[in-house]
Formats: C-alpha cells, sequence, structure tokens
C-alpha cells in the first residue's frame, strides 16, 4: 500500500507572514477517514484547497499515488471529489439543473433517474425543480453534497460538511462517510462537529503548536 | 499547464460538455433578467439620448451615427463584462469548473459564447432600429449589423480575458475598465470605419475581414489566457 492515496510531506504556507502549518506529514490511504481540527483561522481550509489542487501557495510535496499532484492532475481530478464550504450551486437554477451541470463538468453520464435517486437520498424529494434560492440554507448544501451520490470519486475532500444540516441529517452523512470508507474510498474532512462513524478514525489537529 | 488534452477526451464527450455549459449559463441569465437586459436597455438609452442632445438635424446626426453606435455598444458591452466570472466566483462554481479532469478550455469558450449571445448579439439585431433613430442611411445598416456582430465577439473574448484576471479582486471595475479599453480600441477603429466607408460609398469588406481576423484570433487564443488567468484569480 505504499504507492496509493494521498501522501502529504513536510507542507508549509503561511498568510500575510503567519504560518498555517509547517511540516505537516501525513498518509491518507484507501478506506481510510482522517478528520482536519483546529480553531477558526488555523488553516483548514487553506489546506484543502491545496490538497485539492486550487492553491499553489504552499512548499512541501504533495503526492497522490505515488506521484506529484502537478505531474498526475490529470489522473488526481478523475478521482477527486472535493466540496468547499461555497454554496456549490447556481441560485437561480433548480436541484436538478444544477446536478446535470455538475455531471456534465465531470463527465459522469447520469440519466435523470439517478440524479433523481442522488436527491432522493439527500432528502430532496419534491424539491428537484424549485429553484435553488427558494429552498433553505441546510436545502441548498443538501443540494451540494448529492454530488456525492453521483460523481464517481475515489477522494472526497469536504469542507465544513455538516453546516447548516440538522442532527438528523448529520447522523446520515456520517453514514454515508462510512459507507463510502468501507467501500475503499479516502474522506479528508474538515469539522467541528465530534465525528461518530463506525470505523476508526484519525483527526490532525491545526493552530495547536504554533499559535 | 493551461490546454490539457486528456486521454478520455473525446469528441463527443467534449460536445456535450459545450452543450452543458452554454445551457447552463444561457438559462441562468435568461431567469436573472438584468445579465442582458442592462446592457440593451443602456444602448437603447444612451443611443436615444444623442438626437436629444446633439439636435434633431439629420445631416449632423448620420455623420456621427457610426461613430455613436459603436462607442455606446462598446460601453455597453463593457458593462456586461464583469458579471461574466463574478457570479461563479461567488458561489464556488468556479471551483468545479477548474477541478475536473475535462479541459477547461471548452468550459470557457461555451461561457464566453453564451455570454456573447446574451449580450452582443441582440444588441447587434436591435442595432439597425437605433441606426434609424440617429438617421443612418440605408446603405450603412448591414455593415452596422455585421460589423457589430463580428467586432462585439471579440469585446466579449477580450472582455473575458479582463473578468478573470479581476474576478478575484474585491472591487476589480475600474482595474478592469483600464485592461481592457485599450484592446478594445481596435475593433473601434475597425467597426465604425467599415460603417462610414459604407455610407460614402467605399468598400467596407477589408475591416470587416480584419474584424474576422481579430475574431478568429480571439477564438483561438483567448480562451488560453482566460484560463490561465481564471487558475491564477482562483489561487489565493
Amino acid at each position: 500500500m505504499l504507492n496509493s492515496g494521498l501522501e502529504v510531506k513536510q507542507l508549509y504556507t503561511d498568510r500575510d507572514d503567519r504560518v498555517l502549518f509547517s511540516d505537516l506529514s501525513f498518509h491518507l490511504n484507501a478506506g481510510q477517514l482522517l478528520q482536519i481540527a483546529g480553531p477558526n483561522g488555523s488553516g483548514k481550509t487553506s489546506l484543502l484547497r491545496i490538497l485539492a489542487g486550487l492553491s499553489s501557495r504552499y512548499s512541501g510535496e504533495v503526492l497522490w499515488q505515488g506521484k506529484s499532484l502537478q505531474k498526475n492532475r490529470h489522473d488526481y481530478l478523475q478521482q477527486l471529489l472535493y466540496i468547499g464550504h461555497g454554496a456549490g450551486i447556481k441560485a437561480v437554477l433548480s436541484p436538478l439543473e444544477n446536478l446535470r451541470w455538475s455531471c456534465a463538468l465531470r463527465g459522469a453520464e447520469n440519466s435523470d433517474v439517478v440524479l433523481l435517486d442522488a436527491l432522493n437520498k439527500v432528502g430532496l424529494r419534491g424539491f428537484e425543480e424549485q429553484p435553488c434560492f427558494s429552498l433553505s440554507a441546510g436545502q441548498q448544501r443538501r443540494v451540494n453534497l448529492a454530488r456525492l451520490f453521483c460523481i464517481p470519486a475515489q477522494l472526497w475532500i469536504l469542507d465544513e460538511p455538516f453546516t447548516a444540516i440538522d442532527q438528523g441529517g448529520v447522523c446520515e452523512i456520517e453514514q454515508w462517510l462510512s459507507e463510502f470508507v468501507s467501500g475503499g474510498g479516502s474522506v479528508l474532512l474538515t469539522t467541528h462537529h465530534k465525528l461518530s462513524v463506525s470505523q476508526g478514525f484519525n483527526v490532525i489537529t491545526l493552530g495547536a503548536s504554533n499559535v | 499547464m493551461l490546454l490539457r488534452w486528456g486521454p478520455a477526451m473525446s469528441e463527443p464527450k467534449l460536445l456535450k460538455l459545450v452543450i452543458a455549459v452554454l445551457h447552463r449559463d444561457i438559462v441562468a441569465s435568461l431567469r436573472r433578467g438584468s445579465e442582458w437586459s442592462n446592457p440593451l436597455v443602456f444602448f437603447v438609452m444612451v443611443c436615444a439620448l444623442f438626437p436629444l442632445g446633439i439636435g434633431p438635424q439629420p445631416d449632423r446626426l448620420a455623420d456621427l451615427a457610426p461613430g455613436i453606435l459603436w462607442v455606446v455598444a462598446l460601453l455597453a458591452s463593457l458593462l456586461a463584462t464583469d458579471s461574466l466570472f463574478r457570479g461563479d466566483f461567488d458561489d464556488a462554481t468556479l471551483e468545479q469548473m477548474l477541478l475536473t479532469h475535462q479541459s477547461l478550455y471548452p468550459q470557457v469558450l461555451a461561457k464566453t459564447l453564451a455570454h456573447w449571445l446574451m449580450t452582443g448579439l441582440p444588441l447587434s439585431l436591435l442595432s439597425p432600429i437605433l441606426g434609424l433613430l440617429l438617421h443612418l442611411p440605408g446603405e450603412g445598416m448591414v455593415p452596422l449589423m455585421l460589423s457589430l456582430v463580428l467586432g462585439t465577439s471579440v469585446l466579449s473574448f477580450i472582455g473575458a480575458i479582463g473578468a478573470a484576471l479581476t474576478v478575484g479582486l474585491r472591487k476589480g471595475g475600474l482595474l478592469l475598465s483600464l485592461i481592457v479599453l485599450p484592446l478594445y480600441i481596435p475593433v473601434l477603429i475597425f467597426g465604425s470605419s467599415a460603417v462610414k466607408a459604407a455610407i460614402e460609398g467605399a468598400a467596407y469588406l477589408p475591416q470587416l475581414a480584419m474584424l474576422g481576423v481579430f475574431f478568429l484570433a480571439a477564438l483561438a487564443l483567448a480562451p488560453l489566457a482566460i484560463c490561465g488567468a481564471l487558475r491564477i484569480s482562483v489561487d489565493q
């Protein structure tokens, strides 16, 4: 299992001359879940953006399946599903239209049945055709999370997936995470919530040493 | 790095991607309304004000009409430019566009095309009516429309480069104009001179051909610049 998964070596990044983290190294293999914890402003989102390949403001190495992210970008992006803390949906479009577009971007050829099923899973039955701006914050978040069920991926990077989600929803999402992980997927997520998934998982706390 | 035709990028897939982006942008723009109607209303209002400001003498207006129509069309196009990537940046859907193994080039091409279809094309189609208002002679109408169709598409591509460069800034408005306006000037010169030449009975095809050259160059090269600019803007 040496060359599988995501490997981070001696990662360093700063923001406005403030060191967010330095000498950060970890390994995330298939079938593992890793939670990034830490207080606000400790660099959790920055770390996820670096790992998603959105930000290049770092030094150190990020490897996917043994090869660096820059060299392996095409394969990496094919395996990655990143859900940031932004809305990730167009407010004037309906959930179904948003999902259709997201899938088309990824080249995932899903019929509407699959998309409706995904929306059903996130509890949006009956809201498929409503414009997203008329949905509540939690429902909008669920539209974004529905991408988990219609875009095939190996690695989920989730930035605060539980924001605005009700208690029952949080339990459901935890269940999806543990199903995905037991199916061989890897999950990297940030949350302030106390995770309860059936598998064991690692926690990395940022900002503990350099505040 | 910018242009990557991945191994899985077959033609039908490419076409599907373009159609999906085009469809989504046009539907979103139609529903919001202000995106396509604002430049159009601006174009009509400003053109309608000129006869009031200059006076209704047909000769004087006809003399100025090509320049007025072209300058106002250019400003209307500039007005619409800032919103090209702003919405996608704010709601983080731009991140999704960047985080796919499929190439960014066709996505950007489709977005710019959608933007032109919603701003430049209606502007061009409406221009003969405003030409009438400004007493533009009949022989100038066809060249006006043709030069605007070609010219506004070039303006959309140039504007998209500026919009992509400034989308990450909180106050990019003025900077956008400063980046984009100098590049608009050649288009303005050839566009309005095509119309003037047609009115004077001279050949206007050379000017249109120049606009065609601009269009083809923009079509091929601008998306590269836009892709690069978008990556830089998101990288923060």
